[in-house]
């Protein structure tokens, strides 16, 4: 077995009961994702990849099946055990973005730190400024989500998904709600994180994104139906120079 | 996750819907302040009504014939209201044992005159223990002798509002003036008992020999006699009171209890604290339902706060807060929220007291338990209706939390 494993999910089942009808989402995945991987998880709706993804990001439970996540069962551990793991080892980002209102840019990153172990309130500013800083977005610390573009939104998102040091980052959706240059750019900075060593887990149903990471599971009916390596990775900032600056994103202050 | 990082937490998201926090402590502050305004008024009078009665004097109790009885044929048969006479008077003072000081109490009205000023009074006819009795001390001047109050002389001591209106910028001790165009000497002047809030004032006084003041302003078959006793001790006070209702019923054939009301001061202390307490409930529970209504808009808001925060709670559980941090969270903005809106509404009750007690000339008293009756209560509201909304917001699946639109 490989060492380097992150994520090892076995027989992985999730039946919903609908009022008299059973609907098998999923029945029966077997993957293996690891470490330093840049995944995707594709499939059309229906499919199973949204169920997949909530059990990934440790949101949902399975009906049945093992899923180990560095190494820990994370199917058999009780719910404050789970929101530890959720705090501690994943990083979430979702197509709408899901800030908190009226509050800052940096508050919204330091949301995670706030619910982990005790921390000095001037070392989490610090993580959270650094965070902003990797998604480049420090000179928006004291911005409100209101006051941000979407793009600048779901980079403060993803600031917030890296603040923690997760184990890997799972992002539902990300570049759904962005226009294609933003969506780009957006992806551009996830190839950038992974170049620095994160892992991502990336569900999508447009293949345009899916073509920015280096493996592409497709899932169909509740199973896994394809899992093949990207052959034709495409470079985000190299196609952000194709990009025509449609857009300008005005400057809100 | 320690208490004080969710603490800090809920500060936080309270300080974010600072208009949606008012309205909501705005319940708490309007039923808070209106408890301690409600006992301060209540109370006050409570207190003002006790100042009174304990003005009467030390020990003091009271005798007189029950006028309202119109059952009684003993009062049919003597013709008048009146079964007192002075050989009662005499009969207490040489047969009951624990009787200190005693004396008749006769009062008329009448208009009193010096020079060119004019003042209408309230006579009281008395002897020289009732000054004892009440504790009436003198500014100036002396009181009237034991012989001049057996020989009926036209004599007098006048409080401290006769005197300022009579005798404007004179000393009164030595001077004479006419009660009911009869010339009284004046002897002496009371020192100030201070005006009373409930509108009598009790230095509105014109004290004479009792025997005078039925010969010469009364007149024999007018006269209504009360005898003031002030007994030895609070002890003793049951059974003086006893041997004074025994005595009479043996003195006057034909009586029963009925037709004589024997009170000592605690009695009256008794009844009239009854009143104002009844008083201080009624106003004190109409504040409690305005705290309760306000409660009440607590839980309202916090759940339609839950509700509206659906999406916000689905996100703090996504990054890591487990069901006891929310719950803490909303349980500690509600507490926060009534305990807030508590002190402001101690603050605006207290004021609304104060005003309210100088613009209408109210004895008010903001007592300290009505302060922790307040802040206790609304407490309680808090933690009860806040913990509903909190539950509800804690048992919310996350992945519904998230989708909530």
């Amino acid at each position: 077995m490989n060492n380097n494993v992150l994520i090892s999910v076995r027989g992985l089942t999730k039946t919903y009961q609908m009022g008299e009808v059973y609907v098998h989402a999923l029945r029966g995945i077997d993957l293996d994702i690891d470490n330093g991987e840049f995944v995707a998880i594709m499939g059309a709706s229906g499919s199973g990849k949204t169920t997949f993804m909530n059990l990934l990001g440790c949101l949902d439970k399975p009906t049945s099946g093992t899923y180990l996540l560095d190494n820990i069962n994370v199917a058999e551990m009780d719910d404050q055990a789970i929101t530890q793991v959720r705090n501690q080892k994943i990083g979430y980002v979702f197509q709408a973005f899901y800030l908190l209102p009226r509050t800052t840019a940096l508050e919204n990153v330091e949301l995670p730190l706030l619910y982990c172990r005790k921390m000095h309130p001037k070392e989490r500013r610090e993580k959270a400024l650094h965070a902003l800083e990797v998604v480049g977005l420090a000179d928006r610390a004291k911005h409100y989500p209101n006051q941000l573009s979407g793009g600048q939104q779901q980079r403060v998102a993803i600031a917030r998904a890296i603040v923690n040091d997760p184990v890997f980052i799972l992002a539902d959706e990300p570049t759904g709600n962005l226009d294609t240059r933003t969506s780009v750019e957006v992806m551009e900075l996830f190839q950038q994180l992974h170049s620095q060593g994160k892992t991502i887990v990336l569900v999508t149903h447009e293949f345009d994104i899916s073509r920015y990471t280096l493996r592409i599971i497709t899932f169909r009916d509740g199973k896994v139906i394809s899992d093949i390596p990207n052959e034709d990775v495409h470079i985000a900032s190299e196609d952000l120079k194709k990009l025509p600056r449609l857009d300008i994103e005005e400057e809100v202050s | 996750m320690d208490i004080l990082s969710i603490m800090r937490i809920a500060f936080k998201s309270l300080a974010r819907n600072k208009t949606r926090t008012f309205l909501t402590m705005l319940g708490i502050i309007i039923g808070v302040g209106a408890v301690i305004t409600m006992i301060a008024i209540g109370q006050g009078a409570t207190k003002v009504v006790n100042e009174q009665i304990s003005s009467m004097g030390t020990n003091v109790i009271i005798v007189m014939s029950n006028m309202s009885n119109s059952q009684s044929r003993a009062r049919q048969a003597a013709g008048s209201g009146n079964l007192l006479d002075e050989g009662d008077v005499k009969a207490i003072q040489e047969k009951v044992d624990g009787v200190l000081y005693i004396s008749p109490v006769y009062s008329t009205f009448g208009q009193l005159k010096y020079g060119s000023n004019n003042w209408r009074g309230s006579i009281t006819g008395v002897d020289v223990d009732y000054f004892l009795i009440r504790d009436l001390s003198l500014e100036s001047g002396q009181y009237f002798y034991p012989s001049e109050v057996e020989s009926g002389a036209k004599v007098c001591v006048i409080g401290k509002t006769v005197a300022d209106n009579l005798f404007v910028g004179e000393d009164p001790v030595g001077k004479t003036m006419r009660i009911r165009h009869i010339p009284f000497t004046i002897k002496g002047v009371l020192k100030s008992k201070g005006a009373s809030s409930m509108g009598m004032d009790q230095d509105d006084i014109v004290i004479a020999p009792h025997t005078t003041t039925v010969s010469r302003l009364i007149g024999q078959r007018w006269k209504f006699m009360t005898i003031m006793v002030s007994a030895v001790s609070k002890e003793r006070i049951p059974m003086v009171q006893e041997d004074i209702m025994n005595l009479l019923l043996t003195r006057h054939n034909g009586t029963t209890r009925d037709d004589f009301i024997v009170r000592s001061q605690t009695d009256i202390a008794e009844a009239a604290s009854t009143v104002s307490n009844t008083l201080t409930v009624l106003l004190a529970s109409i504040a409690g339902i305005s705290l309760l209504v306000g409660g009440i808009g607590i839980m309202n808001i916090m759940l339609v706060s839950v509700t509206e925060r659906i999406k916000e709670i689905g996100i703090r559980m996504a990054v890591g807060a487990s069901k006891r941090d929310v719950l803490l969270q909303f349980i500690i903005e509600a507490i926060t929220i009534s305990l807030i809106g508590g002190l402001i509404g101690i603050i605006m009750g207290w004021s609304l007291a104060v005003v309210l007690g100088q613009t209408m000339d109210w004895s008010i008293s903001v007592t300290p338990w009505s302060i922790l009756l307040a802040v206790g209560f609304s407490c309680a509201v808090g933690i009860f209706f806040g913990w509903y909304p909190a539950r509800k917001a804690a048992n919310l699946n996350l992945i519904d939390a998230l989708r909530y639109e």
